[in-house]
């Protein structure tokens, strides 16, 4: 196996790239939030709870969660082109499936909470940033909610264990391994996805390296949900 | 029934001189542009205007000319309505709106000849650059129309090439590769949308006034001069009231060009 020498800019291997977060990013909306990591930019935003058309699709017991994952064209070096595609598709649904353990959707019920996330800037990473993004929407937006979701990748690249890796790692050429990793704040993992090859005590260091670092990630999310409202006043 | 309401009075207030804003007929709100806002784009660009947020990524590509243009590349313009922008827009293929408001964006740039299609050729008949003007609104308070076209004239003015690399016959492009080469462009036209309740004119609506309009027009200008029209709405303009309100639109030309990057 080729070993990993060194990360770009003497980033240590368990060191995620700067974090920047903004919540109300977007005034039509009932909640909405920026996430950046490194060079990856998510903007998320949530409309709901609103009424649900068509009307058969309504459940009377509770609010139904509906998220959207989008890169911009201009996003990526190579242009993609606008619309869905089957990865968006697959990364929507299981974004939907990271958040709604943590949302008290009862509480709504006939409605439903939609939650756009587009990707402005993808550095790697997009789907993390968007359900981090979209947490922070969500709590924004004042739904009920008994935590926040926090999201990272890690992986091994080469020989190394790392966190959130960036587009030169992932496509390293001596081999990686890519972890997509959303933990709620009660501790829970509500997203795992792995592309790759990797052993179970690895699997089990990089599962522990993601949690570390989404506790470090759902400060930031509280610190810009805080920060918003100190504004406000 | 409230938007019917908020129409009302807002029509009834403009007819008195008078906007929910506070803001004169004839004033634009606070606009912003900003460039170089996304990495991966060859340019890029975003305009505010009140809370309205326009973001607009330049691509290039390559691709074969038209037959009946072998030595000229085109331009290719997209409006992404995304539902995260405004409660109105839904997900699923362009609508109406997305590709008439991309296609007032491409006569914009297209009709004031903003850019040589000629410069754009790689080799006749052959290949030549595509320039892929995508433009995603972040939040819709109305008057997309103007801060789409501002956002994507100052794009193109931050664009530069990409790295062509030639394969013996073959182009292939290393997007790693930081290009130094600029498009090159003729003044850009920047558009003014002017819009009618009564016998009153505003500029810049924002998206409740733009529910209680009677009619618009959207004229592309280049220091005066016309360069493409874009009626709105469904009732009718006399021929004085066009007559004004393209004076209007001139007039207040000098005050969103001067926003964009020299």
């Amino acid at each position: 196996m080729k070993t990993y020498e060194k990360r770009k800019g003497n980033r240590k291997f368990d060191e995620m790239r700067e974090i920047r977060a903004e919540v109300g990013v977007i005034k039509s909306a009932d909640g909405s939030a920026m996430f950046q990591i490194g060079d990856t930019i998510a903007i998320a935003a949530v409309r709901g709870p609103r009424e649900l058309h068509p009307r058969f699709l309504q459940n009377p017991q509770t609010a139904i969660l509906r998220c959207n994952y989008d890169m911009a064209s201009f996003s990526v070096p190579e242009r993609k082109r606008p619309g869905p595609s089957r990865r968006s598709v697959e990364i929507s649904l299981v974004t939907g499936k990271a958040l709604s353990q943590v949302l008290d959707l009862a509480q709504y019920p006939n409605t439903v909470v939609d939650v756009f996330i587009v990707i402005v800037q993808a550095n790697a990473g997009t789907r993390c940033a968007g359900i981090t993004a979209a947490s922070m929407a969500l709590a924004h937006a004042g739904i009920s909610m008994k935590n926040l979701v926090s999201s990272i990748s890690v992986g091994k690249v080469g020989d190394k264990i790392v966190v959130d890796l960036d587009k030169d790692e992932e496509d390293f050429e001596g081999g990686a391994t890519d972890i997509p990793v959303a933990m709620t704040s009660g501790g829970d993992i509500t997203l795992l996805q792995l592309d790759g090859e990797i052993t179970k005590p690895e699997l089990m260091k990089a599962i522990e390296l993601a949690k570390k670092s989404c506790e470090k990630i759902t400060e930031v999310q509280k610190k810009a949900l805080k920060d918003f409202y100190k504004e406000e006043k | 029934m409230n938007s019917d309401y908020n129409s009302e009075y807002i029509a009834s207030s403009i007819e008195k001189d008078t906007r929910l804003d506070d803001r004169k007929l004839e004033a634009y709100r606070k606009i912003t542009l900003e460039t170089g806002v996304t990495k991966n784009a060859e340019g890029s660009a975003k305009c505010k205007i009140g809370d309205t947020e326009v973001m607009v990524g330049i691509k290039l590509g390559i691709g074969e000319p038209y037959p009946d243009s072998p030595d000229q590349g085109t331009i290719i313009v997209t409006a992404e309505l995304s539902p995260l922008a405004s409660p109105e827009f839904e997900l699923g293929p362009p609508g109406q709106w997305a590709t008439e408001l991309a296609r007032i964006v491409d006569r914009s740039i297209r009709e004031s000849k903003t850019i040589d299609f000629k410069t754009l050729c790689i080799k006749k008949e052959e290949k030549v650059w595509m320039v892929f003007i995508d433009i995603y609104p972040i939040n819709d308070d109305g008057n997309l129309i103007d801060a789409s076209v501002l956002a994507a004239a100052a794009a193109l003015k931050t664009t530069k090439y990409p790295k062509l690399v030639k394969n013996k016959d073959d182009y292939k492009i290393d997007y790693n590769e930081h290009a130094t080469k600029k498009l090159e462009l003729n003044t850009p036209a920047v558009t003014v949308t002017v819009s009618t309740i009564g016998n009153k004119m505003i500029v810049d609506a924002t998206r409740e006034e733009e529910k209680a309009i009677e009619s618009r027009l959207s004229v592309a200008l280049v220091n005066g001069r016309i360069h493409a029209l874009q009626k709105g709405n469904t009732k009718g303009l006399k021929i004085e009231q066009i007559d004004q309100m393209l004076e209007l639109a001139i007039k207040k030309e000098g005050e969103l060009r001067k926003l964009l990057p020299k």
